[in-house]
């Protein structure tokens, strides 16, 4: 069992969770992940790591709920366990003297580029961060990963916090300003895709980190497959980060919306199971 | 009873187990053969003329003293019987139900030159089940403590072998595994209609009671590295890691919404319980025509899953024919008894989707079959211009595995073949690696439990004389 340690409310429907994951924490590099298991009918789902401590042997997670296994995990208290966390999985986020380096988050991404962030610090780049949301509220890390990086740009849609618009608004603004040598981005497939298409023609190196479903996360199965510039590959066991500019995207949201109307139908069923829980008690 | 002549044993017909007929199993997941009652058994037994040089014992790749269990079976000595078979196998629920038999054992048997060989498979099953259901299991205790300790990774029949045989010889024994549940293939693969859950949960138990610790979510290669393994003071360590990556075919269209390999589509069933969705949280997705394709295990029990989920239409396609098939017979018999359609000498050349990437048919070649090929197997080739498609909505992908490369390409010095096999000591089981050992289908790139199983056994007694040596032990390997 996995102990809750801490759990925190960062936006709506989102939170930072500390957990107890030894085995992980010894191991574990920028841009790897675990799979989790809530209880013995669960699902099992991949998540990014945001933040480990090796002595206390401790991971933290993001979490956002949007179908039933997150929203399972969203229900989760301190004090409460995973029944099964593994890994870390995946390849870590390559990180050598680049130079200049930006790394930009959406939603739990904001969390996964901290760790990153880090570790390309150490290598003695220069890295800025840019992370978006729809509005203020809905913001994640922001506080740590300005403390973290050279320079922190925030966008929002609506402009109540940073500058209003996308990312690749932002993005834009560094690459008029500056050379950059390595961009990654986290976050939602469409401001990945967005992003990639931006440094393409300037022949800049971006990594994204591709959020597939997952079944075991260890090669076994196959369920993450992509399609990288035209090859089959395996995004839990030779990803999750692949070169931006040769993913198939419209292949990658396809496939991730394979079970859409299954999923929905669960998730109704779990709120409407939890509301009447509720009542009862 | 045993004054029954030769003569009058060989007379007695093979016995055939019961099974749900066809148009009923194909519609629920409970097992499909029913196995033996006592006096089927018993007189399935009396056909065996316990050769005295019997040629089904080398057929088996543990060496089951087969004329004398089968021997106690006739006489209704089932426990006795039960406790033979366990000398030899520690999984005989399993093998008795999952062994390819009639290329193993019952290939071998005398009777089976002139007539039908004796149900080897089939009694096997009937001990083991008679004895498991009797509330009077022979528990195995461990050893003597040697103050070895030796770390398994992979739970699958080689790594549950490994564990119980150096379990009993005293050897502390630590088993890692990547999944949530161990039994490998067994729990992830095959699926419940043959082989149920609660068989391989009860022959697990032996591991229990031999006080081997468990530790689930592991993976080797990722969390823990094999020299980690070896620096947290083990002496010994057994890698029985399968061959768990699936083959794709490479051709275009395969990753539209709606092509499975066999590997998800059995672990989403099987393991995840995707039939219970949404009571379980895994959904599976499918449609009115399944496509399978290949031809070995795998593809039998993907296809069968497939019928059990009651689309309009499940085909079995492979390029070769029906004689080159690699899957059992009687697998391949029970899927076209529930409705499974097979198109033999066709190979896909590309998926085709439709503007929301959802698979709708597959184009496919008919072939010849040529020369023979390296595998002896004669070789198909396409015909030109044969092409034709195939409507589906959901494809099945079974062409085997390649070996998960997690651990192999993480442990520097570990000799590989080119296909990423892990080379051993066919004597031994060592690898290049010293006090590395493997066996199973990481040694193989896939073959059978039983021989799996063989393997570690062999495994097995490599290590224990391998801590013979380098710990002065003076334990002899008492072979099981
Ligand atoms: C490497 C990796 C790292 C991830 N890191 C995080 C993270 O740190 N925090 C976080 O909140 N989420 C993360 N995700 C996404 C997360 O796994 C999914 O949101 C989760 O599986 C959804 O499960 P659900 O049952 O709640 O939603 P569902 O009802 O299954 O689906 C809701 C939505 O999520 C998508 N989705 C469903 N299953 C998966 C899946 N297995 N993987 C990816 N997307 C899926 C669906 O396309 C759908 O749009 C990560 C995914 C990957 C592959
Ligand atoms: C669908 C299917 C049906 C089959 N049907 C039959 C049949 O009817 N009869 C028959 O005799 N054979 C059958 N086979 C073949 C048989 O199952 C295998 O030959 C046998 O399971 C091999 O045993 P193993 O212990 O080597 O590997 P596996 O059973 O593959 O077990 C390997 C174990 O190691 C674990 N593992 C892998 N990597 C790691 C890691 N890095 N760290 C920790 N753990 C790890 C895996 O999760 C797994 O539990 C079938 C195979 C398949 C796929
Ligand atoms: S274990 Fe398999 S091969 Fe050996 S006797 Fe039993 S059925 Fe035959
Ligand atoms: S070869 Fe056949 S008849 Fe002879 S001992 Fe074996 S099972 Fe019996
Ligand atoms: S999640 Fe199963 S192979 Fe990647």
């Amino acid at each position: 069992m996995f102990q809750i340690f801490t759990r925190q409310e960062i936006a709506p429907k989102t939170v930072h969770l500390k957990i107890e994951a030894p085995l992980v924490a010894r191991k574990v590099q920028p841009g790897q992940f675990v799979i989790v298991r809530v209880d013995e009918k669960g699902e099992r789902i991949p998540l990014s790591i945001c933040g480990f401590d090796r002595e206390a042997g401790t991971l933290e997670l993001i979490v956002q709920a949007v179908g039933r296994t997150s929203h399972e995990i969203y229900d989760l208290q301190a004090g409460d366990s995973f029944l099964d966390v593994v890994g870390p999985l995946g390849v870590p986020t390559h990180a050598e003297k680049f130079g200049t380096c930006v790394l930009i988050g959406g939603g739990y991404g904001s969390g996964a580029i901290l760790p990153m962030g880090r570790k390309l610090k150490e290598l003695d780049n220069k890295v800025y961060g840019i992370v978006g949301a729809r509005t203020k509220e809905l913001l994640i890390f922001a506080d740590r990963l300005q403390a973290a990086l050279d320079r922190l740009f925030i966008t929002t849609n609506d402009g109540s916090a940073g500058m209003q618009g996308l990312v690749t608004d932002a993005l834009k603004a560094i690459l008029d300003d500056e050379p950059v040598h390595y961009v990654v981005a986290v976050g939602p497939v469409p401001m990945m895709r967005a992003v990639s298409d931006m440094t393409k023609p300037l022949g800049i190196p971006t990594m994204v980190s591709l959020n597939t479903l997952m079944v075991d996360g260890t090669g076994m199965c196959g369920a993450c497959r992509v399609t990288v510039g035209g090859e089959t590959r395996f995004s839990c066991i030779h990803g999750p980060e692949f070169s931006g500019h040769d993913v198939d995207y419209d292949e990658l949201v396809a496939r991730q919306r394979m079970y859409a109307e299954k999923e929905r139908a669960a998730l109704e069923e779990y709120l409407k199971q939890k509301e009447q829980s509720l009542c009862q008690a | 009873m045993s004054g029954l002549s030769i003569k009058d044993r060989i007379k007695i017909p093979r016995h055939k187990a019961p099974e749900q007929p066809p148009e009923v199993r194909s519609r629920n997941f409970e097992e499909v053969c029913l196995g033996f009652g006592l006096e089927e058994a018993k007189e399935e037994a009396l056909r065996c003329i316990e050769c005295p040089k019997p040629s089904c014992v080398a057929g088996c790749p543990v060496g089951i003293d087969i004329p004398r269990f089968v021997k106690l079976v006739g006489e209704g000595a089932i426990l006795e019987a039960a406790h033979v078979l366990k000398e030899k196998n520690i999984l005989p629920a399993i093998c008795g139900r999952v062994c390819p038999q009639e290329k193993q054992c019952e290939q071998s048997c005398v009777i089976g030159k002139r007539g039908e060989p004796v149900s080897i498979g089939k009694i096997e099953r009937f001990v083991a089940d008679f004895e498991r259901l009797s509330g009077r299991v022979e528990l195995p205790k461990p050893g003597a403590s040697t103050g070895c300790s030796v770390a398994i990774v992979g739970s699958g029949p080689a790594g549950i072998t490994g564990a119980f045989e150096l379990a009993r010889l005293g050897h502390r024994v630590t088993l890692f595994e990547a999944m949530h549940k161990p039994g490998g293939v067994l729990y992830y693969g095959i699926p419940r209609f043959r082989l149920p859950s609660d068989v391989i949960e009860s022959e697990l138990k032996a591991l229990e009671y031999l006080g081997v610790e468990i530790f689930k979510d592991a993976v080797i290669g990722k969390a823990l590295s094999i020299e980690d393994i070896f620096k947290m003071g083990y002496d010994s360590i057994l890698l029985g890691t399968g061959a768990g990556l699936p083959k794709m075919l490479g051709i275009p269209g395969e990753n539209l919404v709606g092509v499975y390999s066999a590997n998800e589509w059995l672990t989403r069933l099987n393991l995840m319980r995707a039939d219970l969705f949404p009571d379980y949280a895994t959904p599976i997705e499918y449609g009115k025509n399944i496509v399978v394709i290949g031809a070995g295990d795998a593809a039998m029990d993907g296809a069968r899953t497939s019928i059990r989920l009651q689309p309009e239409a499940v085909t079995l396609v492979y390029r070769r024919s029906r004689a080159e098939a690699p899957c059992r017979v009687e697998e391949l018999h029970h899927a076209e008894e529930e409705g499974v359609k097979t198109r033999f000498l066709t190979n896909p050349v590309r998926f085709i989707g439709d503007s929301h990437y959802k698979l709708k048919a597959i184009e496919v070649m008919e072939m010849a079959l040529g020369e023979p090929d390296s595998s002896g197997r004669r070789r198909p080739i396409p015909i030109e211009g044969s092409n034709w498609t195939i409507e589906c909505d959901t494809a099945i992908i079974a062409l085997g595995c390649d070996i998960n490369p997690l651990v192999t390409r993480s442990t520097p010095g570990l000799e590989l073949t080119k296909s990423g096999i892990v080379v051993v000591n066919t004597e031994t089981g060592m690898s290049s690696i010293p006090g590395l050992f493997a066996a199973g289908d990481v040694i193989t790139g896939g073959s059978t439990v039983i021989s799996a199983m063989g393997q570690a056994k062999v495994a097995a007694k490599g290590i224990h004389d391998y801590l013979v040596a380098k710990k002065g032990l003076r334990l002899q390997y008492a072979a099981v």
